[in-house]
């Protein structure tokens, strides 16, 4: 989905969320965050990538007023944080990484009191929990206590409650984790839609193929720093090869050369081609008629998104060292 | 928010807490009703006979009023204090704290729980006392103003022993080490005039004992406290208290890193 470089901003529109200077220590002494600086326009689909302790969560949670800051500034719709904390916390609906509910309660008594801490009258309220439970299917189970609830239908729980007061950003912290591949794909079509209806969606993940598939604009962060800001189609585009895995009909006795593209034999009825982007695929394919080779299928090596993140954390790390 | 808003932010907080206890009401209510039970059989009907009469009035009437006042106390304080904590260790405190409702809504919808439960509880000891004794209440006005205030009071101070607790341990220590000492040397067995001149002067010093004597004014009309002190110190005690519960949350003291 990757399409144009992706500017949003409209009729000099606030950005939904503006992260400046944002610095964070905790108490024990840890940096979270070291400097983050970031933009995300109103309508994204945006991406926060890094590795496991980069600072994620540490940001997400200064923006929902769960952690406090050691400086900065954080404005959501131009509202600042901490002049204005009523307006920008009344825009923001949070899918935390961690189950935070009370396990103890009904499903649909949590998404209603969350409705009423935004003062959403309990029958609006009801109504809205009721569209939104049968859209994560969960309605089933909206008399059971949270405890007795899967992994994912907790997950789908939380993003229900996150958004019974309708916000305009949304923040998702890593909410496909331990979700089932149906369960995935339907809640990756869920968020499109809620998307394409408006609402601004951030997201961390560590399933790069989501990110690729889905998010226009892309941070990667590491150990407290932007390292990447750019758009999903810029990043991509930064790859010169592709890799394709080719399983063959006949095993191959002997791998024929070639210089418009790179071969590897993985077994005898398995090959590795690394093309470079700009080629086309038909090169590939007129060497293995002309050799007699024939192809049964192809499919990519590995996630192209990964390959990159992967590089540029290493990166990161030398330029750290 | 609006008022509108701010409104149904308190009453779904407070409607919260009224199913949380009632729902554990084998917890929640029974224990106090069971131990008053035996308060008033013990002291009141067998050791009450011989100990004979206090500032005038049997032993066990004496003694209903202050017991009344204890379980208030201790059941509005610990309906608070392991609402507060077990929310803020569980993680769903965080579902306030993302939420526009201003702080001193969380404050009084708390406070509005452990109210409900510590006079929920009264009422019921005060059912059992009347199994044992009978009661005219003398000032109702007074009576329902202490009861009242005293539950806010430590309302209150149950949320800000909550917010200090990092463990479940350091959650009791306020109230086995001090909660229950200062009530119990508060008046609520004894009269102070019993005391020698320096201990009477020192009780002086218990906040307690200005609730339950106050409370004691209001249904036997006999106190050895001035009631408008006890009104005195429990307003001043609640705006204090109020004002630093207000102020550590807008800190986010032991909530937010
Ligand atoms: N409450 C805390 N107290 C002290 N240090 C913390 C706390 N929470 C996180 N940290 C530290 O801050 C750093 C960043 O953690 P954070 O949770 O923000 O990472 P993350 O990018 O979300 O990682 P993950 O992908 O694993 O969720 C880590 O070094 C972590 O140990
Ligand atoms: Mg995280």
């Amino acid at each position: 989905m990757s399409e144009e470089p992706y500017n949003l901003s409209v009729n000099n529109a606030p950005p939904a969320l503006s992260v400046q200077h944002l610095k964070k220590t905790y108490e024990n002494g840890v940096v979270a965050v070291e400097e983050i600086s970031l933009t995300v326009q109103q309508g994204d689909f945006f991406a926060l990538l890094g590795a496991n302790g980069a600072g994620k969560s540490t940001m997400i949670g200064v923006v929902c007023s769960l952690v406090n800051k050691s400086s900065g500034t954080i404005e959501i719709f131009g509202h600042d944080l901490d002049t204005e904390p009523h307006h920008a916390k009344a825009s923001i609906g949070l899918v935390p990484q961690e189950f935070n509910f009370n396990i103890f309660e009904p499903v649909i008594e949590i998404v209603i009191n969350q409705g009423g801490y935004y003062g959403i009258p309990y029958k609006v309220a009801y109504q809205r929990a009721e569209v939104l439970l049968k859209q994560l299917d969960l309605w089933g189970k909206r008399k059971e206590k949270a405890l007795n609830l899967s992994g994912g239908m907790k997950r789908r729980l939380m993003i229900a409650r996150a958004l019974i007061h309708r916000p305009k950003l949304l923040i998702l912290d890593e909410p496909t984790a331990g979700v089932d591949i149906e369960i995935r794909r339907s809640m990756w079509a869920f968020l499109s839609q809620l998307n394409h209806s408006g609402t601004t969606i951030i997201l961390t993940t560590h399933y790069l193929e989501e990110a690729e598939n889905f998010c226009r604009n892309i941070v990667i962060l590491d150990q407290g720093k932007v390292i990447e800001n750019t758009t999903m189609k810029k990043l991509l585009s930064g790859l010169q090869t592709e890799t394709f895995i080719l399983d063959l009909k006949e095993p191959l006795a002997h791998l024929p050369n070639t210089n418009d593209f790179k071969l590897f034999q993985r077994d005898a009825k398995t090959i590795e081609v690394e093309l470079d982007k700009h080629r086309s695929l038909n090169v590939m394919f007129g060497f293995f008629s002309q050799h007699n080779i024939c192809v049964m299928s192809m499919r990519n090596k590995s996630n192209r998104l990964e390959a990159l993140f992967v590089k540029l954390i290493k990166k990161s790390k030398k330029a750290i060292r | 928010m609006s008022g509108q808003e701010i409104w149904v932010a308190f009453k779904t907080l407070f409607m919260k807490e009224l199913l949380r206890f009632s729902r554990i009401w084998i917890q929640t209510i029974l224990p106090p009703a069971v131990t008053m039970g035996l308060y008033f059989v013990i002291f009141g009907h067998l050791i009450g006979k011989a100990i004979g009469e206090m500032d005038g009035f049997q032993y066990i009437d004496y003694i209903v009023p202050g017991l009344i006042m204890m379980s208030v106390i201790t059941n509005a304080y610990s309906n608070v204090v392991s609402s507060f904590f077990s929310s803020k260790m569980h993680g769903h405190i965080q579902e306030l704290m993302i939420s526009p409702t201003p702080h001193f809504i969380i404050l009084l919808g708390y406070v509005a729980g452990g109210v409900a439960r510590g006079l929920g509880v009264g009422l019921v000891v005060t059912l059992v006392s009347l199994l044992f004794t009978e009661m005219n209440i003398q000032h109702p006005f007074i009576t329902v103003g202490i009861v009242f205030l005293t539950a806010i009071l430590f309302s209150i101070a149950g949320l800000i022993n909550a917010i200090y607790a990092k463990t479940f341990d350091a959650m009791n220590i306020i109230p086995v080490f001090i909660l229950t000492p200062l009530t119990y040397l508060g008046g609520v067995f004894y009269s102070v005039n019993l005391l020698s001149p320096f201990w009477q002067q020192v009780s002086l010093f218990n906040p307690v004992l200005y609730m339950v004597n106050g409370f004691r004014y209001g249904i036997l009309g006999v106190s050895d406290i001035n009631p408008l002190a006890s009104f005195a110190v429990l307003l001043i005690f609640i705006s204090i208290l109020f004002s630093f519960a207000i102020y550590l949350l807008n800190k986010g003291i032991g909530l937010r890193e």
